[in-house]
C-alpha cells in the first residue's frame, strides 16, 4: 500500500469483495489496513515506516478522526459567534488579541471537556456510581443506535437504502409497548415477547417497501420516506385511543409497560444502563455472520453489487429485496422496542423514538456499513448525546449542538477528498478516494 | 421510479388484455361509489349541508339535504366507475376521473356536514379555500425547489432544510434589521447556502444525493435549533420579532365571491408562490434554459456533446432552488409566526411528495400541494366539528397517495432518467 510499484496487481481486479457497498455508498478507504503488504519481490518496508506513512494518508481511521476534529472545529465556531459576551471580545480584537482569544478559549474549551465528561469519565467523581455513570449514559444512547444503524447498513449491502428506519422502529416501539401494558404474562416470557413484537412491527414496515420494490419497481428511498410519516400519525392516533391511553393523563401519553416486559438494569438501579446493549452486541455479531458467512449474506451482498450478475447466477433478486427488507426492517423494530423497555421511557409518547432512525443513516455511513464498524459509530454517537446533556446543564450549550457535530462529521466521511485537500493528506491508494456513484431515485 | 424496476418480474406487459388500466381505475371507482352511496348515505342525516360562500354560517349557501346528497354524488362516482368499466376512449380518462373522484369528497362532506353537531351543518368555503392554499405555500415552493433540482439532474431530499434555513435567516434577519424586504432577501441566501452545500458535495465531491439530502437536513435543525436557542430564546425582541408583510388586496379580483375574499386578499408568498409555478412552467417549456436543463437531467453526456455546460447549469438550478425554498420558509416567518425550533416539522417531505405525485412538472406539483393542502385543512375542519374521522388519517393522505401512484396504480410516474446520477465529464 505504500509502494505501488511493488504491488503484483492492481487492486482493483481483485474480486467484488465485502465492502463492495460501502464503496459506492461512500468514498471509500478502508481497504487501507486490510490490505496486505505488498508480498514477493518488492523489498518488504518495516512495520515503522509504514506507520508512520499511514499516519498522514488518507485511510479511515486518519480520515474519521480528522472528521471529528473539522466538525468540532466548526462546533467551536457555532459557539463563538452565538455569546455575545465572547463576541464583545472580538469587537477590539486589534488592540487586545489576548481577550479574544482567551475568552473564546474558555467558551470552547469549558463546554468540549463537559461532553468528554458527560460520556467517558468525570475526574471529579466520587464515588463509584458516579465514576460510571458516564458510560452508563454512553450505553444507554448506543444500544437503540447499533441496531437502526445495523438495519440502514444491512439494506445498503443489499443495493437498498432504507430511509424508513424511523418509521421502523416506530412500528416497533409501537407493537412492543402494546405487548409490554396489553399482554399479562409472566416476567422472563414477557419480556421475550414484548422484544419478539418490536421486530415484528418493524418487519412488517420494511416487508411494505420491500414487496413494493420487488413487483413494481418503486424506488424504496420514496417509500420509506412516506412510510416514516403514515407511522408517526399512526402513532400519534393510537395514543389517544381508549385502554392505551394511561387513564390518569389527559394528555398523549400510554399507559406505561409493566415491570415484567422491562429490561434489566446492568449496574443497579442508579445507572440506567439496560440489557439493551448487550443485544446490541450479539445483533452486530449476527449480522455480521449473516453477511459474511450465511448463503442469504452471500445472495445479498452479490445482488447488492449488480442485480443483473446476481439474476444471472440464478438468484431471485425479488425475493432477496423482500428478504433485505424484512431483516432491515426488524433490526430497526428492536430498535425502537428499546425506547419502551429500556430506561429511555416506559410509555408511548408522539416522541417516544426521537431521531434513532434518522441517526441510524449516519451511523451506517459513519461505521462504513460493517456491522463492526456500525457498532463503534453508534458508540460514537451514544457518547456525543451522552455528552450533549451535561453540556447543555453544565455550559449552557444547546443539544443541538450534538446533532450539528453528527450531520458534519458525516458530511466529512462521505467527501474524503475534501478531509484530504484540507490537511494535504498523502492518498492512501488513488483508486480508493473515489467517491460514491449514487443510483440516483 | 420505473427505471430501477426489477426486470425479473414482469410489470407492465400484463397490463394489457381486458384489464386496461382504465378498467383496473373504474373497479377502484365503483367501489368508491358503492362506498359512498351505501355507507355515507346511510350515516348521514336529513339535516341541510350548507356550503356558505362566506366565512361563517352567515350568507348566501349551496344547500342540500345531507342524505339525498350522500346518495346523489356517491352515484355520480359509481357512474364514472362503470363509464371506465364499459371502456371509455383515452382522452375521457382523465376527466371522468377527477368527476369520479370529486363526486367523492363531495358525498363525503354531505355526510360529515349534516352529521356535524347542531348548528355546525354548514361548511365556510371562504375558509376552506383560504385554509388550503395557505397550508399549500410551503408545499407549492418547496415542490418548485424540487422541480428546479430533479429537472436538471440532483435528487434534492434537502427541501426539508431548506425550507427550515430560509424559515430562520428570514426570521433573523428581519428582526436584526427592521425590514421585510431584507428578511425576504436573507431567506433566500439561507436556503441557497444549504443547496449550496447540496451542489459542491453532489457535483463536486460525487456525495450520493439522497445521503447528503439526509444529513443536510439534520444539518439545517442542528443549526437553527441550536442558534434558536442561543440567540432567539435569550432576546426575542431583539432576534426573534421580524416584521410581517400584510395583505395586498388585489383591486377588482378580490370582488370574486369565495375566490376573492380567500385568494385575493392574501400577502405577497401567495401571489409570488402562483406567479413562480406559472414561471417556471414557462422557462422550462418553452425557454433555451429550460430545453437545456431538461436535457442535461434526461441525457447529460448527449447535452454535453451539444456544448451545454452541464455542471455549470447544475450548480445554478440546484443554487435556485435553494432560494425558492428559502422565500417558501419565510412564508411562515415574515407573514404568519415567529421562529421555533423545527417548524417545517415535515413539510419538506410532502413536498417532496408533491414534486413525485406531480410528476416533476411545476402545474403538477402545484395541484398536487393544493390536494395536499386541502387533505391538511379538512383535517383541521373534521377536527373542529368533531367528526368520527380521526385526523391522523386523514393527515396520512398525502403519504399513501404518494404510495399508490409510485407502485403505478394510478398510472406510471418517472423521474427524469439522470436524476440522482453525477456526471463525470470523460
Amino acid at each position: 500500500m505504500s509502494d505501488p510499484n511493488a504491488q503484483p496487481g492492481s487492486p482493483d481486479k481483485e474480486p467484488a469483495s465485502e465492502d463492495q457497498a460501502a464503496r459506492t455508498a461512500l468514498g471509500n478507504t478502508e481497504r487501507a489496513e486490510a490490505a496486505t503488504t505488498p508480498g514477493g519481490s518488492g523489498p518488504r518496508p518495516t512495520l515503522g515506516r509504514l506507520f508512520l506513512e499511514n499516519l498522514w494518508a488518507a485511510n479511515t481511521f486518519t480520515v474519521t478522526l480528522l472528521s471529528l476534529v473539522l466538525a468540532m472545529i466548526v462546533g467551536a465556531i457555532l459557539m463563538i459567534i452565538s455569546d455575545p459576551e465572547v463576541l464583545a471580545t472580538y469587537s477590539y480584537i486589534t488592540a487586545r488579541p489576548s481577550d479574544a482569544i482567551s475568552a473564546s478559549w474558555t467558551l470552547v474549551s469549558e463546554a468540549y471537556a463537559n461532553l468528554f465528561k458527560g460520556s467517558v469519565f468525570d475526574p471529579a467523581a466520587n464515588s463509584f456510581n458516579s465514576a460510571l455513570s458516564p458510560i452508563s449514559e454512553t450505553l444507554t444512547y448506543t444500544a437503540p443506535l447499533v441496531f437502526t444503524g445495523l438495519s440502514v447498513a444491512l439494506a445498503f449491502r443489499g443495493g437498498l437504502f432504507n430511509i424508513g428506519a424511523q418509521g421502523q422502529a416506530t412500528m416497533g416501539v409501537i407493537l412492543a409497548a402494546l405487548a409490554g401494558f396489553l399482554l399479562p404474562l409472566p416476567p422472563g416470557l414477557h419480556l421475550l415477547v414484548a422484544v419478539l413484537a418490536g421486530a415484528l412491527g418493524g418487519a412488517i414496515w420494511g416487508f411494505i417497501p420491500g414487496i413494493l420494490k420487488a413487483r413494481t419497481g418503486a424506488h424504496e428511498v420514496i417509500n420509506t420516506i412516506m412510510l416514516n410519516y403514515i407511522a408517526v400519525y399512526f402513532l400519534t392516533w393510537l395514543i389517544v385511543q381508549n385502554g392505551v391511553q394511561d387513564p390518569n393523563r389527559t394528555d398523549a401519553i400510554s399507559r406505561p409497560v409493566e415491570a415484567s416486559a422491562q429490561l434489566p438494569r446492568l449496574f443497579g438501579d442508579g445507572l440506567r444502563a439496560h440489557a439493551g446493549i448487550i443485544l446490541a452486541v450479539l445483533a452486530t455479531w449476527a449480522v455480521a455472520w449473516l453477511l459474511n458467512r450465511s448463503t442469504l449474506g452471500f445472495e445479498l451482498r452479490a445482488v447488492g453489487a449488480n442485480p443483473d450478475a446476481a439474476r444471472t447466477a440464478g438468484m431471485s433478486v425479488t425475493r432477496t429485496y423482500v428478504l433485505i427488507m424484512v431483516f432491515a426492517g426488524a433490526l430497526a423494530g428492536l430498535g425502537g422496542s428499546q425506547m419502551v423497555l429500556g430506561t429511555t421511557a416506559a410509555a408511548l409518547t408522539p416522541l417516544v423514538v426521537a431521531q434513532i432512525g434518522f441517526d441510524g443513516i449516519l451511523v451506517a455511513l459513519l461505521g462504513r456499513v460493517k456491522p463492526w464498524g456500525v457498532a463503534l459509530a453508534a458508540l460514537l454517537f451514544g457518547a456525543l448525546q451522552a455528552g450533549g446533556n451535561r453540556m447543555q446543564s453544565y455550559s449552557g450549550i444547546s443539544l443541538e449542538l450534538v446533532t450539528v457535530l453528527q450531520a458534519l462529521i458525516v458530511i466529512f466521511i462521505a467527501a474524503p477528498a475534501l478531509v484530504k485537500a484540507i490537511f494535504q493528506l498523502r492518498a492512501a491508494r488513488a483508486a480508493r478516494l473515489q467517491t460514491s456513484l449514487a443510483k440516483g431515485w | 421510479m420505473s427505471t430501477t424496476a426489477v426486470p425479473d418480474v414482469a410489470v407492465a406487459a400484463v397490463d394489457e388484455g381486458f384489464w386496461t388500466r382504465t378498467r383496473k381505475v373504474g373497479l377502484v371507482l365503483v367501489a368508491l361509489g358503492l362506498l359512498a352511496t351505501v355507507l355515507f348515505g346511510a350515516l348521514a342525516t336529513g339535516e341541510q349541508a350548507r356550503f356558505t360562500l362566506s366565512e361563517d354560517a352567515a350568507g348566501a349557501a349551496l344547500e342540500i339535504n345531507g342524505t339525498v346528497g350522500a346518495v346523489l354524488f356517491g352515484l355520480f362516482t359509481l357512474a364514472a366507475g362503470a363509464a371506465m368499466l364499459a371502456g371509455l376512449p383515452k382522452r375521457l380518462f382523465i376527466p371522468v376521473l377527477a368527476v369520479g373522484l370529486v363526486a367523492f369528497v363531495l358525498s363525503f362532506l354531505c355526510w360529515q356536514v349534516s352529521a356535524a353537531p347542531t348548528g355546525q351543518n354548514f361548511m365556510p368555503l371562504v375558509n376552506i379555500v383560504r385554509g388550503t392554499f395557505l397550508l399549500a405555500l410551503p408545499l407549492i415552493f418547496g415542490s418548485l425547489a424540487g422541480v428546479l433540482c430533479e429537472r436538471s439532474g440532483v435528487v434534492n431530499v434537502a427541501i426539508e432544510g431548506q425550507l427550515l434555513m430560509g424559515a430562520f435567516s428570514g426570521a433573523l434577519f428581519g428582526s436584526i434589521s427592521g425590514s421585510v424586504w431584507v428578511g425576504l432577501l436573507a431567506a433566500a441566501i439561507g436556503g441557497s447556502f444549504i443547496s449550496l452545500l447540496l451542489a459542491v458535495f453532489s457535483i463536486r465531491y460525487l456525495v450520493d444525493q439522497v445521503v447528503m439530502g439526509i444529513v443536510l437536513n439534520l444539518l439545517a435543525v442542528g443549526i437553527t435549533g441550536f442558534l434558536y436557542e442561543r440567540l432567539m430564546q435569550t432576546d426575542a425582541a431583539r432576534y426573534n420579532s421580524a416584521p410581517r408583510f400584510s395583505n395586498w388586496e388585489i383591486p377588482l379580483l378580490s370582488d370574486i365571491p369565495v375566490l376573492g375574499p380567500a385568494l385575493f386578499r392574501g400577502n405577497i408568498f401567495l401571489y409570488l408562490a402562483l406567479l413562480l409555478v406559472l414561471v417556471i412552467h414557462i422557462a422550462l417549456f418553452r425557454t433555451r434554459w429550460g430545453l437545456r436543463t431538461r436535457s442535461v437531467g434526461e441525457h447529460p453526456t448527449a447535452a454535453d456533446t451539444l456544448g451545454v455546460r452541464v455542471l455549470g447549469l447544475r450548480y445554478r438550478n440546484v443554487i435556485m432552488a435553494g432560494a425558492v425554498a428559502g422565500i417558501g420558509g419565510a412564508s411562515y416567518t415574515l407573514a404568519l409566526f415567529s421562529f421555533t425550533k423545527n417548524m417545517i416539522g415535515g413539510k419538506g417531505f410532502i413536498a417532496l411528495a408533491a414534486l413525485i405525485f406531480g410528476r416533476w412538472s411545476p402545474t403538477g406539483a402545484l395541484l398536487a400541494a393544493l390536494f395536499f393542502g386541502f387533505a391538511d385543512q379538512l383535517a383541521t375542519y373534521l377536527g373542529a366539528i368533531n367528526s368520527v374521522i380521526p385526523g391522523q388519517f386523514l393527515a396520512m393522505l398525502p403519504y399513501l397517495a404518494t404510495i399508490l401512484a409510485v407502485a403505478g396504480l394510478v398510472g406510471r410516474v418517472r423521474a427524469p432518467a439522470a436524476d440522482g446520477k453525477p456526471y463525470i465529464k470523460g
